[in-house]
């Protein structure tokens, strides 16, 4: 910052040098800010791990964060995976009959189902109802002074709050994937069949055609890296939350739009990683839907 | 002169070395050299914005410094491991300025949290001690069950001063203990303090800006200036001695201070808003 202060001085404060090595100066502040911010994460996320490895959380700290992040979401989970399940027979189905192959309905539901749709939106649902009640309770403890009140008293404030958070979402993430896969396709099953009339017989057995053991796995790995980085920036975003109500407010908002962008960013670059090491395991498992 | 003689013979057990603390660019603490003696009770006074709280963070690493040193006992603190360091802590006390009780706990969560992190103590001992501290405070067993939010502001600070206390530390750190307190309250907490001393031998240090608390409860008062307002020359202790001291103090900045007087401070505060 002092630099760039230097370089003004350096410079007459009108024309369009005086413009232009403003502009260079503001870009370059934005670069190193981000990347401070970057490295800064980093860090953070090592200290984690390497509490992680080093001692592991006790229950009493361990067990309400798996009520929170487990029990308490599967409802909403459920629910909005039934209706992405019902609306994508509604989306489907028109396009599908015109082609005559409305039988196939019950394989493009589940495949998007299992591959996209069950661990992204499992994944938004935990970020949006456990990623930013997190974010805000570690802001409102940072603000209160109380995570430094963990550290004085010798318990380290990542080792408790944060490590147990990560499990928590790491290890029931898969848990709320599979239930939002299931309710999906009873959604599916459900409008597809017994409101659109399509035959059950066809509807599971193009099911069972096109969705294989490597989807669901696909679909299940992805949910981890979902559940390691909402856990993660929701964490990092409470640590760092600034002072006051709107300090706070911020952080729970940042925690959920940070979140997110990394689920649709991790959902890309998985699913072109993953993809490859499909066709290098069947070089012949192209799928006709 | 006799406790003067005592302290001048321990060992110090905690000792800042050039220490600077910096903040996005802008300096809070500049040059700090400070030894305290084991056993001793110091205030740290100072202005609001000083710094004083921020030095009393960086004697336990909570805050770690731009540049210098803080020893505890021989040990660099901000030399060891995260792992080392929460160990150290346990050798601490701390009292927040708003007590800074884990409002997902009950009080006697709050108070048996200490003794749990240590892990050596069995549930009865933990009930005994918890129990002890609290009357000692003069807090009824009632509260124990209760969360923080149904406490008021005198009793959390109580709570958060017994839950400091329950280790039995070596070293205790009160950040504004009595800010925020009816007179009678403040005295409380004065008293508290004093008679925490009395009972073992313990290492105190204060921050605050009451000088009911600086003249009645230590043996030495050390005091802060703003960085912003000292020439970068100036060191920013302006006082180190005994608190009867004070009021001979020569220095208008102390004298100021001491006698809570705004001068020419309010016409500064305009300038410096308007500038």
């Amino acid at each position: 910052m002092s630099t760039s202060h230097k370089v003004y001085e350096d410079f007459p404060s009108d024309g369009w040098l005086s413009r232009f090595v403003d502009w260079i100066a503001d870009w370059g502040k934005l670069v190193l800010d981000n990347l401070e911010a970057v490295g800064d994460f980093a860090i953070f996320v090592h200290r984690a791990m390497v509490w992680l490895f080093t001692r592991l959380p006790k229950s009493e700290t361990l067990l309400p964060n798996f009520y929170a992040v487990g029990v308490a979401s599967l409802p909403v989970v459920a629910l909005t995976g039934t209706f992405i399940g019902m609306v994508l027979a509604v989306q489907g189905y028109f396009q599908f009959r015109q082609l005559g192959l409305e039988t196939r309905l019950g394989g493009v539901i589940n495949l998007t189902l299992v591959r996209e749709l069950g661990p992204v939106l499992a994944a938004t649902m935990l970020a949006g109802r456990v990623g930013s009640s997190m974010a805000a309770e570690l802001g409102t403890m940072r603000v209160t002074e109380q995570i430094d009140a963990l550290a004085a008293m010798g318990a380290n404030p990542i080792h408790y709050l944060v490590v147990p958070r990560f499990l928590s979402c790491l290890l029931l993430i898969p848990v709320l994937t599979i239930m939002a896969d299931y309710m999906g396709m009873m959604g599916g099953y459900f409008y597809s069949v017994q409101v659109l009339g399509v035959d059950s017989h066809h509807y599971w057995y193009n099911s069972a055609q096109f969705v294989t053991n490597f989807d669901l796995f696909v679909g299940l790995l992805k949910s981890l890296f979902f559940g390691a980085a909402i856990s993660m920036i929701s964490c990092y975003q409470g640590f760092h939350c600034s002072a006051g109500a709107e300090g706070v407010g911020r952080a729970a908002t940042a925690s959920f739009v940070y979140s997110f962008v990394a689920i649709l960013a991790l959902d890309l670059f998985l699913g072109i990683a993953l993809d490859a090491v499909y066709y290098t395991l069947y070089p012949e498992g192209g799928r006709v839907l | 002169m006799m406790i003067e003689t005592i302290l001048s013979q321990e060992k110090p057990l905690v000792e800042v070395r050039d220490l600077y603390v910096a903040f996005h660019g802008q300096t809070v603490l500049r040059d700090i050299n400070l030894t305290i003696p084991a056993g001793q009770t110091l205030v740290l006074l100072g202005e609001s914005g000083c710094g004083k709280t921020v030095l009393m963070k960086t004697l336990i690493g909570l805050i770690r410094p731009t540049r210098g040193q803080v020893f505890f006992d021989d040990l660099d603190i901000h030399a060891l491991s995260e792992q080392e360091l929460s160990k150290l802590r346990l050798r601490f006390g701390f009292v927040f300025q708003n007590a800074a009780l884990f409002d997902s706990m009950t009080i006697a969560q709050n108070m048996a949290f200490p003794m749990r992190q240590h892990g050596q103590f069995t549930p009865a001992q933990i009930r005994e001690l918890v129990e002890a501290r609290l009357i000692e405070v003069g807090l009824p067993a009632s509260v124990l069950k209760k969360k923080p939010a149904e406490l008021s502001g005198g009793m959390r600070k109580r709570v958060g001063l017994a839950r400091a206390l329950i280790m039995n530390p070596e070293l205790i750190l009160y950040d504004e203990p009595t800010t925020g307190l009816d007179p009678i309250m403040t005295d409380v907490i004065n008293q508290l303090i004093i008679r925490t001393r009395r009972r073992g031998p313990v290492t105190s240090v204060i921050v605050t800006h009451a000088m009911e608390t600086a003249r009645k409860v230590p043996d030495r008062v050390v005091m802060l200036y703003p960085i912003s307002r000292l020439d970068p020359h100036e060191s920013q202790i302006v006082f180190d001695g005994r608190p009867e001291d004070l009021d001979q103090s020569r220095d208008r900045r102390v004298r100021q201070f001491v006698n809570g007087e705004a001068g020419q401070r309010l016409m500064e505060l305009i300038g410096e808003t308007e500038g």
